[in-house]
């Protein structure tokens, strides 16, 4: 049997083979704009460099979150003993990993 | 070979033809499904993104930050310090660094002051980050003033603003003369904020961390592989609001399975009934509705990835601002290079494509196992 000249499932692999050529877009672009962001963060990297700077500026809100990488061993409770994290990135970013890490250095 | 090609496509020329019988309820099913999954995709890529762009910018951190501790929070490391550490086998230089944090209060923003090593600015100027200029409406040439902590009024003239590629590390700096920090903070001659040691050779660092600790114990060494570590689990599966954006839509998506898995509708089991009725095989029925979830979840997945990609390379992660700004004024506008962790996809293809898949195959199964009069009358 032949079949029917306008088939259903026609339209359907045609929307799936432009989901799927936008999906390989997008790794060709990565690719792509990879190399030409290269440049971009070498200069950042020099520019970390020559300030000596530590952290990312992502969040200016609070210190620690500005500087994680340097906060102080008490952060969360930074007000007073009992202070509950009240700054909105605190609750993306995770405590500094030597916060974490060396319980026995807090007496420092 | 040909022969089953052909019998799947009129399989799934049949489940298009169904699935457009419903058209409103499986229209809106695609869109939650592709929102699902665009909204996943969105803080993976953003934040596999962030983490790349950090391990590759902050390689140029100093091998070592040494802060001093009083009781608890940070206080200034005297100067002698820095002759201390340069006596320690290992440590190829030392620098005194200065910096701190200003809140202005005419935008009500934060700025993070600091002395550059070299090229610092003369007396009475800055460099300000893209980020202040924005806030202060502040080109070269012109005077910001700031009022220092011990109420004196300090004005100084733009020289330059940080170039806008550099937002992601500089947005909120002001870089001005040793002079003016001091007088600015009231910060004596001979104090620092905290020390930055050059190790010559990379196996020393540890090493020199834990000499600087034995010789002075109020020291607190930071090393650069700490300061990437901090910034690999950032934003990390296992923290707040991604665990919860997960958790939500993991929940979401779990009530969408069951709802499929739970049970037919009258007009599904009628359709089964009569598909059997009429000749189709128990495992014809479940190949139907198997290209159905495939056909659904495929494109949702696909169309919802390509989206999330478009979103967080291309318009900034634009949905994500309002949450990544927080109560910050200041937020660094930049673009972060793509990049994709294979990985990361096909993960997030495994659970969200394939549970999807088999929650509709199996109430399809029992409907399709069933007696084909039983299922239409039921």
């Amino acid at each position: 049997m032949k079949p029917p000249g306008n088939r259903a499932g026609n339209a359907a692999f045609a929307l799936l083979a432009v989901a799927l050529a936008a999906f390989a877009a997008t790794w060709l672009d990565a690719a792509v704009s990879r190399d030409r962001a290269a440049a971009r963060t070498a200069a950042n990297r020099e520019l970390v460099a020559a300030l000596e700077l530590t952290d990312l500026c992502l969040f200016t809100e609070a210190r620690y979150t500005r500087h994680p990488s340097q906060a102080d061993l008490h952060t969360a409770f930074q007000d007073h003993p009992r202070a509950l994290e009240h700054f909105p990135s605190g609750s993306l970013l995770p405590p500094p990993a030597i916060l974490t890490e060396h319980h026995g250095r807090l007496g420092r | 070979m040909a022969a089953w090609v052909a019998k799947q496509r009129y399989l799934i020329d049949y489940t298009v033809a169904s699935l457009l019988r419903r058209k409103g309820k499986n229209l809106g099913l695609l869109v939650v499904y592709t929102l699902l999954i665009f909204m996943l995709a969105s803080v993976m890529l953003f934040s596999h993104a962030v983490r790349r762009e950090a391990a590759q910018l902050l390689e140029g951190a100093p091998e070592v930050v040494v802060q001093r501790m009083v009781a608890g929070r940070h206080d200034l490391v005297p100067g002698d310090y820095l002759e201390k550490m340069g006596r320690i086998r290992g440590v190829q230089a030392q620098r005194g660094r200065l910096w701190g944090y200003y809140y202005d209060p005419v935008v009500f923003a934060n700025y993070t002051f600091m002395v550059p090593v070299a090229e610092a600015p003369q007396a009475g100027h800055i460099a300000i980050g893209e980020g202040i200029a924005r806030a202060r409406r502040a080109g070269p040439g012109d005077v910001i003033s700031f009022r220092s902590y011990s109420g004196r009024l300090f004005e100084l003239t733009v020289d330059k603003v940080l170039p806008a590629e550099s937002e992601i590390v500089s947005a909120d700096l002001v870089l001005l003369s040793e002079s003016d920090f001091r007088a600015f903070f009231g910060i004596a001659p001979n104090l620092y904020t905290d020390i930055s040691l050059r190790v010559a050779n990379p196996k020393e660092v540890r090493k020199v961390a834990q000499k600087i600790a034995d010789e002075l114990p109020d020291a607190r060494p930071i090393l650069r592989e700490e300061i990437l570590r901090t910034y690999e689990s950032i934003f990390s599966w296992r923290e707040g609001i991604v665990l919860v954006l997960l958790a939500g839509a993991i929940l979401a998506f779990a009530i969408l399975a069951w709802e499929k898995a739970a049970g037919l509708s009258a007009e599904e089991k009628r359709e089964i009934g009569i598909l059997k009725a009429i000749g189709w095989e128990t495992s014809d029925v479940i190949k139907m509705k198997f290209w159905e979830g495939a056909l659904i979840s495929l494109a949702a997945f696909l169309l919802g990835y390509a989206a999330a990609y478009l979103h967080i390379f291309r318009f900034s992660a634009a949905f994500l601002e309002p949450v990544l700004k927080g109560w910050s004024v200041l937020y660094p506008h930049f673009d972060l290079a793509p990049s994709i962790d294979g990985l990361q996809v096909a993960t997030l293809f495994f659970f969200t494509v394939f549970p999807y898949t088999v929650a509709t195959i199996v109430p399809i199964w029992r409907a399709a196992i069933t007696d084909p009069d039983a299922v239409m009358r039921a």
